[in-house]
């Protein structure tokens, strides 16, 4: 009995030192990917300036399908695809990425990335040695939560990296928010290890708190997406627009380098899309879950209601995106006001409104 | 419309690039969704113009996302101001606390928004919307599963995923295995002229329209389950029972609609009850198992069966279900009067007044009572219960652990009148001492004892206490009786008994709001995951320098956002290319600019596209 007690303390102990450590490399990934703007601001190529006005290299959009120009008989080996973007939509390629097409640029980008699959793995074996450390699911209390959140959205990350998706423009925000989770986490809501009280001995907390953390982190991806969205998208406006105000050579030199709009918006839209169902499952896991611990399965209790606003407020970026008039960057504002909710759900309850979700350990 | 090309735009283009996604491709791209049309024109007729530009308006997307828009803020302040339905007594706190801001509140339904006018006002008129715009949409939706999918577009070169080749094939060879190609590939497809038209994907719309009645069933079936719910709690002490009938309960309350003739019959008692708690480590006083140990009859035979009911596992019973919310403890007394008889005896619920160590209060009413000459004398007593107590030189009566290690009652008792003849009902939790005389000792001290159980003090079991060396008896005063002055009777403190509280719920709906929930879910995942899209072929013969071939033209059109559609097309072409094999391409300078199909159109440079690409 104490021989165990002591075996997992120990492990409570190494999840601690594996968390630091952890937290130690993200550092060291945020400072390449530093390196990796920083250098990559050095090219000097006015890309997407170039695209919008019209005057050199065909938009990336439009694959040309006249398969040579210049005379004789072609054969085709299998017909050509011609995309052409949706009208209303700009024809503008994506960005090179934050390494600006340099290749020091690329290298520190390259060693970031390194540097936070290692960071990731410390922080995975910190999560299962916490888990381990308790024998249940590593989501008792706000700092479990934000180890494991911060952990599932870097897998996030990596994945999409693995299926050579182009995100890679992500990866500073990403470490730069995992570090300040991760802050906040060992410092304001560290609690030692330890059993949970009879209210969460059920298995639906691993099916609803797994689904809330999956589609918190997820939602986290689409946000920074949006948010960049907007940034993006003014640029974009300003470039179009010669007459009018021209950003600043700071603003060119960060947001020339991210992908169009139309991407980060695509990219935004589809996490979200993706994710919304999982919440609105987690909502209803919720709920079946409540029914049984408390004999009704909506009591409008504060967390319940602001699971609510967050769903609600998706619904409604889902529908601006089907209006017209409202798609764009009203759409993009209204998925943020959404993920604010969230978060507003997450910190917020838990910290300043008190109800029957009292799991916080602070 | 952002896309400059710096070449005028063909008038037909222009307006419509504003509009949807095959907003400028007529036929062939409208109905791709059942999304309502939006109008912001104003209405010029009387009475019944305004009347549908109402309707129209309310059951708009634009209106359908301002109500939901007002619906998550309007859910707000319930989150944040205390909730009459939720804790009562931080409402009147509230209110006690905020003169003015109370009384606006009050005004204002923000003590119970979720059933106040505003709010209701806000989500009746989001569904009378949602109703007004499913009706028309799944009509609208039949007839384009009834009709077929719309012909293809003069021009397939403007759609976003095309594709072209020449072939030496005969076009209907080509139209022919096209068609059986993609219907294999579960499109509907039908020719149309020189060219194939098919669609796929309606799924989605299906979806849509399931997911959007299934909010409508959700919410039929929270109304149902507020309207005939009932909802009652009953506190049981170990040993005794409950039995489903209102009069048993300890508080009721129900819906409009619950009958309570049609109450079922069923009951159960509490056999024991189980708490342990962290003894350790910060979270000392963790409370780590809650169970209570019950047994239980339903229907009229009245069979016993064991269960154990804890927090997360309610007992399912007779369409009823008991939760375990709360539990304390019971002291058990045994009051004698002046006459030396027994007047009560029985274990008397103290509720917590501090739910981490329980420290506890409850009083002990003994109407039969008389003094020594025969005369009424009802007593009363006021207990403090600690379940842990700190010791006599801890200073306080506080408890400093909720499992009982070393549990002592302090009582002071009273005399006199009770007022429990008056018929009134009374407060079983509290003395009404109105017409009572406290017992006081010569001095005029209030006549008090601290007690411990009488079956712990015979064991003579030392109490730890979570202090090493633990305490004794000898810390109090050993005694678990309290003599009353002038020979009036006693008290003895004689052991401890647990109680738990029992909610006990019916809500009738709970099925069809998961049945609800669950089609929300698969209809969301057919309409976010499923793309609804067109594909066309078209296949010619023209003269080329005197030699006939057939040119094939592929084109797809999906929803806005269908970022595979390309892919499928690729898909599609090889699909075709078998049954019309790819012949050379003619010189291309002749050819260069323009479309090959489409010699007509030369005349017509305004494609955005064509543009940015010379
Ligand atoms: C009760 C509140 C409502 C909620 C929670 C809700 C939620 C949603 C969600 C999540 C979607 C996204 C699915 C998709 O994009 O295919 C959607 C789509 C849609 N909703 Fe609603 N909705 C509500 C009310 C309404 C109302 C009142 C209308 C009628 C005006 C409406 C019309 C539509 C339409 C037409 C779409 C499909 C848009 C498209 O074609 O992409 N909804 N709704």
């Amino acid at each position: 009995m104490t021989l165990a007690a002591a075996a997992n303390e120990t492990l409570a102990h190494q999840s601690n030192v594996l968390v630091y450590s952890a937290m130690a490399v993200y550092t060291l990934a945020f400072l390449a990917h530093m390196a990796e703007w920083v250098f990559g601001s050095r090219s000097k190529v006015g890309r997407t300036a170039a695209a919008l006005t019209g005057e050199a290299t065909a938009p990336a959009a439009v694959t040309v399908q006249k398969a040579q120009q210049g005379g004789g008989t072609a054969v085709l080996e299998r017909p050509k695809i011609v995309t052409r973007s949706v009208s209303g939509s700009r024809d503008v390629p994506d960005g090179p990425g934050a390494h600006g097409g340099t290749e020091k640029g690329d290298l520190y980008g390259r060693i970031a990335i390194s540097l936070t699959v290692l960071a990731w793995a410390l922080h995975v074996g910190g999560v299962i040695t916490r888990a381990l450390s308790v024998q249940r699911a590593p989501w008792g209390n706000m700092y479990e939560f934000s180890t494991t959140f911060a952990a599932v959205a870097v897998s996030f990350y990596l994945l999409l990296l693995v299926l050579k998706k182009n995100v890679r423009w992500i990866g500073l925000p990403l470490v730069t928010t995992v570090l300040l989770d991760l802050g906040l986490a060992i410092s304001v809501l560290y609690t030692a290890s330890d059993q949970l009280v009879p209210a969460l001995h059920s298995y639906w907390l691993w099916i609803h708190v797994s689904c809330a953390i999956i589609s918190g982190a997820a939602l986290y991806l689409g946000a920074v997406a949006t948010l960049l969205f907007l940034f993006r998208d003014r640029y974009e406006d300003k470039l179009t627009d010669p007459d009018g105000p021209q950003p600043g050579a700071f603003a060119v030199s960060v947001l020339e380098r991210l992908p169009s709009a139309a991407s980060l918006d695509k990219f935004a839209y589809r996490i979200n899309a993706i994710v919304f169902p999982l919440w609105t499952f987690t909502i209803i896991a919720g709920a079946i879950w409540a029914e049984a611990a408390w004999g009704r399965y909506w009591g409008w209790d504060p967390k319940e209601v602001w699971a609510f606003i967050t769903w609600v407020g998706y619904a409604c970026y889902l529908h601006a995106r089907a209006t017209v008039g409202w798609k764009g960057r009203k759409a993009a504002v209204l998925g943020l006001i959404a993920f604010a909710c969230y978060l507003f759900n997450y910190y917020g309850v838990n910290i300043f409104v008190t109800g029957l979700h009292s799991y916080a350990g602070v | 419309m952002a896309t400059t090309t710096g070449t005028p735009r063909e008038p037909d283009t222009g307006a419509a690039a504003a509009s949807d996604a095959g907003g400028d491709l007529g036929a062939a791209g409208s109905q791709l969704s059942t999304a309502p049309k939006e109008d912001i024109s104003f209405p010029s007729l009387g009475p019944i113009g305004w009347a549908r530009w109402f309707w129209r308006q309310l059951t708009s997307m634009r209106v359908a996302l301002l109500l939901l828009f007002l619906l998550s803020i309007g859910a707000i302040p319930g989150s944040l101001i205390p909730q009459t339905s939720i804790d009562p007594v931080k409402v009147e706190q509230f209110k006690s606390e905020h003169d003015t801001l109370g009384a606006i509140y009050d005004k204002l339904g923000m003590f119970h928004v979720y059933s106040s006018v505003w709010f209701s006002a806000i989500y009746l008129l989001l569904f009378i919307s949602l109703i007004g715009c499913i009706v028309p949409r799944t009509w609208q939706f039949v007839g384009q599963l009834r009709g077929r999918p719309p012909a293809a577009p003069r021009r397939l070169t403007r759609l976003p995923a095309y594709t072209t080749w020449r072939t030496d094939a005969e076009p209907e060879a080509v139209l022919d295995a096209a068609q059986r190609m993609l219907r294999k590939r579960r499109f509907r497809a039908h020719r149309a002229g020189t060219a194939v038209a098919a669609e796929k994907g309606y799924l989605r719309e299906v979806g849509n329209l399931v997911f959007h009645v299934a909010l409508i069933v959700m919410l039929v079936a929270f109304a149902v389950g507020s309207l005939w719910k009932s909802e009652g709690g009953k506190l049981v002490t170990e040993g005794d029972g409950f039995s489903n009938s209102l009069v048993q309960y300890d508080d009721f309350k129900s819906g409009p609609f619950f009958d309570t003739d049609t109450m079922e019959p069923f009951g159960f008692s509490l056999k024991r009850f189980v708490a342990t708690y962290e003894r350790t480590g910060p979270q000392k006083g963790t409370p780590r198992i809650f169970r209570a140990d019950i047994s239980y009859f339903t229907g009229a035979d009245g069979t016993e069966h064991h269960r154990s009911i804890e927090v997360n596992s309610p007992l399912d019973i007779a369409g009823n279900k008991v939760f375990l919310l709360s539990h304390g403890y019971s002291p058990v007394v045994t009051v004698k009067d002046g006459r030396g008889k027994v007047v009560y005896h029985g274990a008397v619920p103290f509720l917590p007044q501090d739910p981490k160590n329980f420290t506890s209060t409850g009083v002990v009413k003994v109407p039969g009572a008389q003094t020594k000459d025969g005369k009424r004398n009802q007593l009363g007593f006021n207990g403090l219960f600690v379940p842990t107590f700190g010791g006599k030189n801890s200073g306080s009566m506080f408890s400093q652990f909720p499992a009982p290690d070393f549990p002592v009652l302090a009582v002071n008792a009273w005399h006199g009148d009770l007022g429990v003849d008056s018929g009134l009902p009374q407060n079983v939790y509290q003395l009404d001492t109105k017409r009572m005389k406290q017992y006081k000792d010569a001095k005029g001290n209030i006549f008090k004892k601290m007690l411990m159980p009488k079956d712990r003090l015979e064991r003579g079991v030392r109490q730890h206490a979570g202090v090493k060396g633990g305490l004794t008896a000898k810390d109090v005063a050993a005694d678990s009786t309290m003599q009353l002055p002038g020979g009036q009777g006693s008290i003895t403190f004689e052991g401890i008994k647990s109680w738990a509280s029992f909610k006990i719920t019916h809500q009738p709906g709970n099925g069809l709001a998961l049945t609800g929930a669950v089609a929300a879910l698969l209809g969301l995942a057919g309409s976010l995951f499923i793309q609804r899209r067109r594909v066309w072929v078209r296949a010619e013969r023209v003269e080329e320098n005197g030699v006939g071939v057939t040119v094939v033209e592929m084109a797809g059109l999906g929803r806005s956002e269908s970022p595979r559609l390309p892919d499928e097309l690729g898909h599609l072409a090889e699909a075709l290319a078998p049954h019309a094999p790819l012949a050379p391409e003619p010189p291309a300078a002749e050819a260069a600019d323009e479309d090959p199909t489409e010699p007509t159109d030369s005349a017509d440079p305004a494609d955005p596209s064509e543009g940015a690409r010379a």
